[in-house]
């Protein structure tokens, strides 16, 4: 999740510049093959807590629950959001922001698998800041990373486990992620051409 | 040397009792004093040898002025002021002569005290320093204090005051009154009911103070005393002084106590007359003063009064404090401002070119009214042949902007620090003799 | 945000709503396992209390400590420094070690203000003398938001000694930036000087009549301010009990006003003079949300110091 698309709030208008990289149904399948590849490789859906990292991950991690309960055919996944605000290591460059709720299932997580779900994978520091987050509030048995896009940058050694597309771009793109809960309107994925990136990458 | 020549000045005269041959107002001319006193007033050709020359084309020429209400802090706080700091701020700001407050330490309640400020005063030369007596021993208001003996001292102590402090009980301050009838004596009364208005009261009782959650003074702990004083007076027979009068009630009261023929006088500082209770709301304790500054009302009415004479003297209250005393929270940071160098210039752009007093009231307010209260014959007398030489001159035009950082004073504690005002003085003369010239001071 | 905390006027609505809504949040972090946070690794924050409290002083510094900032208790005699220090000093002093917060309760109104003004670091103000409390009020308007919701056109009444109470003068501030409207209850020797301008100016009402508010206009939440006994030999009023007659919380009181608005609610700052301005009952009653505030106050006091300190520097 890029900082461009933190400070965008949801519904606001796509920059008419640029490419779309991932339609609606292109996005649907690739979080079923997602949903899939986490069940083939957690070998069912025994001790699976998703975790959703606010804002458009909670989405994600919500739908992906939806279709592995679909696909496997058991009981609904424990699901819940997981903000990093107060665990973020470039809290001095920004104005504050007020945290989002961290909403942990009732089952908890130790001795869990948790899936974290984000929107875009770009620079790796969310994920740190999730995976600090995430010691704080237990031990779980594994944890594991899917997210919808990753485009590359990384400055941390963090990679995900599943990935619905991988997309090569420049520091000067900026990549939107809309989704219908969210945002509204249809599930989209574009590039935006020529703007500078605000502030540093998520 | 005590001769000078000034020349081209205009002269401000007001018949002052006593004087006669005066030129017309509004004349301009070079006055001539030799010896201390003014010996020509005319078109002098030629300087007599050996005299310095003033040039004083454009600028006004005044009777000096006199100040009724100074604290110089010494014996006590040397560090805040001493006579020669306060003497040098007196000179700067236009005075030839300041009446010291006796709450130093310690106080002055004995001849012994008052002769030792008259002697360091001359010592120093640049102001008369004339001591003002306490009222009760170490201004405790219970016991008189030596009176008598203050009067018959080589500091012929005239003008007695406990301030700091209000003559609580009624009580004495009438045994005071009567007590100094036989040597003309006046009591300054700082009023100030104590159960009214306590220790900790620092801000006028009203919107402000209740928002800002400070204790109250209010105006009735003020005006109760004066309307209590002016009784005793007409019942005793006596002269009584209300100091630094701070409210519209009070000027009521003073109003109608000459009304009815009471012997009551009354001052008001420049800061009560220019500056209102809503500075106070940062809470910087530089505006904090015993009385508090006012609400607007109180403001308009002690201007009114000031104009039409029921205030008959400006007095600074100059009221200096090391800075140690004044950073602290508000309520117990110290009282007081300076004012003895700011005060001409406060006055004559507030008052004088504003149109509500013309500048013959001034001269009258803070010159000839005050000496005649504190009984100070050399000072505040008119420009005459024959009158001893405290003058001061001053320029009506000039603008001055006030820096807190540039003072005669040992302090610091300026609230007029940033503000401008037009009208300066230029030059104070003691006798015939320059003390303090284009914002420097001259020692002897 | 603003770089002080000096008093509740110095936050938009906005403000507040964020440092509420991150209170929640730190709420929960109160209930896990692991009640630390990163977020202020790194920065010193000073109590520097001049004036004595257990409570409120062990809240600040257990929200900064939780937060993971280092924090420093303090403490100095109120108002007489040694001879020769001003307040000035002995606050220059801390200023020249470079932290990031002062966290100030002073016996003197204004102390405060008068402090930001000599350091670099942030102030924020833990109660000064009877001016204000800003994160008391935040602390009641989150544990009544908890309660009742949202706060707008909500009627809260604020009964007690008014002239002395910093509580009052930040819960004014506070409850009209939210929506609220206030009713302010008390004799007239316990309303400070000027209060009908004040009321006028700032849209609340006053009034000498508990009974008449509690039946006429019933509040949705009624703040009892304590009083002092002091303020008995002070002279504000006669005795104790005829304090409570006319101004107390009483049993038949809390009975009517929950007749009229079952739902209302019952606070106080704290601490309480059980059978003076609040009687036993109405403090253990269902609808006293006594005990919330005070667990309400950690969650609020890390909020504020997020907010404050955590993110760019802003202007002061």
């Amino acid at each position: 999740m890029t900082r461009a698309d933190m400070t965008v709030p949801a519904g606001h208008p796509i920059d008419p510049d640029g490419r779309t990289v991932l339609s609606a149904p292109e996005i649907s399948r690739c979080l079923r093959r997602i949903a899939h590849e986490i069940l083939e490789h957690n070998k069912g859906a025994t001790d699976l807590v998703l975790l959703g990292i606010p804002s458009r991950g909670v989405e994600l991690a919500s739908r992906l629950a939806a279709m592995i309960a679909e696909v496997e055919e058991c009981g609904p996944i424990p699901v819940g959001d997981l903000d990093i605000t107060m665990h973020r290591d470039d809290l001095r460059r920004q104005p504050t922001r007020a945290p989002m709720r961290t909403v942990i299932p009732a089952g908890g997580i130790d001795g869990k698998v948790v899936v974290l779900v984000d929107d875009v994978l770009y620079s790796g520091r969310t994920i740190r800041a999730a995976l600090d987050a995430l010691a704080d509030l237990g031990r779980p048995r594994a944890v594991r990373l899917a997210v919808l896009v990753d485009r590359g940058h990384r400055e941390l050694p963090i990679r995900a486990d599943h990935v619905g597309k991988n997309l090569p771009t420049s520091h000067q793109e900026k990549v939107q992620v809309r989704l219908a809960g969210f945002d509204g309107g249809e599930d989209i994925v574009r590039i935006a051409s020529g703007a500078t990136v605000l502030g540093d990458p998520a | 040397m005590s001769d000078l020549l000034i020349t081209g000045a205009t002269l401000h005269v007001t018949r002052a009792a006593g004087d006669a041959g005066e030129p017309r107002p509004g004349e301009t001319a070079d006055v001539l004093i030799r010896d201390g006193r003014i010996a020509e007033i005319g078109r002098i050709a030629d300087a007599p040898d050996g005299v310095t020359c003033l040039a004083a084309d454009g600028l006004a020429l005044l009777p000096g002025f006199v100040d009724l209400h100074t604290h110089l802090r010494e014996p006590g706080r040397e560090d805040a002021e001493t006579i020669a700091s306060g003497s040098a701020a007196a000179a700067a700001g236009g005075f030839t002569a300041i009446l010291a407050m006796a709450n130093t330490s310690p106080a002055t309640d004995t001849a012994e005290a008052a002769e030792l400020l008259l002697d360091r005063g001359r010592t120093v030369g640049l102001a008369d320093v004339q001591p003002v007596g306490a009222v009760t021993k170490g201004l405790a208001g219970e016991e008189l204090a030596e009176l008598g003996l203050m009067a018959r001292s080589r500091a012929r102590v005239r003008f007695f005051s406990d301030d700091g402090r209000c003559v609580q009980d009624a009580r004495v301050m009438r045994r005071a009154l009567e007590y100094l009838k036989p040597f003309g004596g006046v009591i300054s009364q700082h009023a100030q009911d104590a159960n009214l208005a306590g220790a900790s009261a620092c801000c006028h009782e009203g919107e402000i103070s209740g928002r800002l959650g400070l204790p109250g003074w209010p105006a009735v702990a003020e005006s109760a005393i004066v309307a209590r004083d002016v009784q005793l007076a007409r019942h005793t027979g006596s002269r009584v002084h209300v100091a630094h009068v701070s409210t519209a009630e009070s000027v009521e009261v003073i109003r109608w106590a000459k009304n009815h023929g009471i012997a009551v006088t009354a001052e008001v500082t420049p800061h009560h007359l220019a500056l209102g209770t809503e500075l106070v709301r940062g809470y910087d304790p530089v505006f904090k003063v015993n009385p508090p500054l006012r609400p607007r009302e109180d403001q308009e009415a002690l201007r009114e009064a000031l104009a039409d004479g029921t205030i008959d003297a400006v007095a600074t209250d100059h009221a200096p404090h090391a800075r140690h005393d004044k950073e602290h929270a508000f309520e117990a940071a110290a009282f007081g401002m300076l004012g003895l160098e700011t005060a001409f210039a406060v006055v004559h752009d507030l008052m004088v070119r504003s149109g509500q007093m013309t500048m013959s009231d001034l001269v009258r307010r803070m010159s000839i009214d005050p000496a005649r209260i504190a009984g100070l014959t050399e000072h505040g007398r008119s420009i005459a042949v024959g009158n001893p030489a405290n003058l001061v001159v001053i320029d009506p035009e000039r603008a001055v902007t006030v820096d807190a950082a540039v003072s005669n004073s040992l302090s610091r504690n300026n609230p007029w620090h940033g503000m401008s005002f037009t009208g300066a003085v230029h030059a104070t003369i003691l006798r015939g003799r320059i003390t303090a010239l284009d914002g420097k001071v001259h020692d002897q | 945000m603003t770089k002080h905390l000096l008093s509740s006027a110095d936050l938009t609505r906005t403000d507040v709503e964020a440092i509420l809504a991150t209170a929640a949040s730190m709420h929960d972090v109160q209930r896990r396992e692991v009640k630390k946070l990163p977020t202020l690794r790194g920065r010193t924050i000073i109590n520097f209390f001049f004036e004595d409290s257990t409570r409120t002083r062990s809240s600040f510094e257990i929200a900064g400590k939780w937060m993971s900032a280092d924090t420093i208790n303090l403490s100095a005699k109120g108002s007489s420094t040694s001879k020769g220090e001003s307040l000035r000093d002995s606050v220059q002093t801390i200023n020249a070690m470079a932290v990031d917060a002062l966290v100030i309760r002073h016996n003197q109104s204004g102390a405060c203000q008068q402090v930001a003004g000599w350091v670099d670091a942030s102030v924020i103000n833990a109660g000064d003398g009877t001016h204000e409390h800003p994160t008391q009020a935040l602390l009641d308007a989150y544990t009544l938001r908890s309660r009742v919701g949202q706060l707008d056109g909500r009627h809260v009444a604020i009964v007690g000694d008014l002239t002395h109470s910093r509580v009052f003068r930040s819960n004014v501030i506070t409850l009209a930036s939210l929506g609220a409207r206030v009713t302010v209850v008390a004799p007239p020797t316990l309303m400070p000087a000027g209060m009908r301008d004040w009321a006028d100016r700032d849209g609340f009402a006053t009034s000498w009549d508990l009974d008449e508010v509690l039946d006429d206009d019933t509040p949705d939440a009624v703040m009892m301010l304590r009083v002092q006994h002091e303020r008995m030999s002070g002279g504000y009023f006669p005795t104790a009990r005829e304090y409570t007659v006319g101004y107390g919380l009483t049993r038949p009181r809390l009975a009517r006003l929950l007749d009229r608005k079952p739902e209302a609610v019952v606070m106080h700052p704290g601490p309480m003079n059980r059978g003076l301005e609040i009687s036993a009952d109405a403090a253990e009653s269902g609808a006293s949300i006594i005990l919330d505030q005070v667990s309400g106050g950690l969650a609020v006091r890390m909020a504020v110091l997020y907010h404050l300190l955590a993110g760019e520097e802003t202007a002061a």
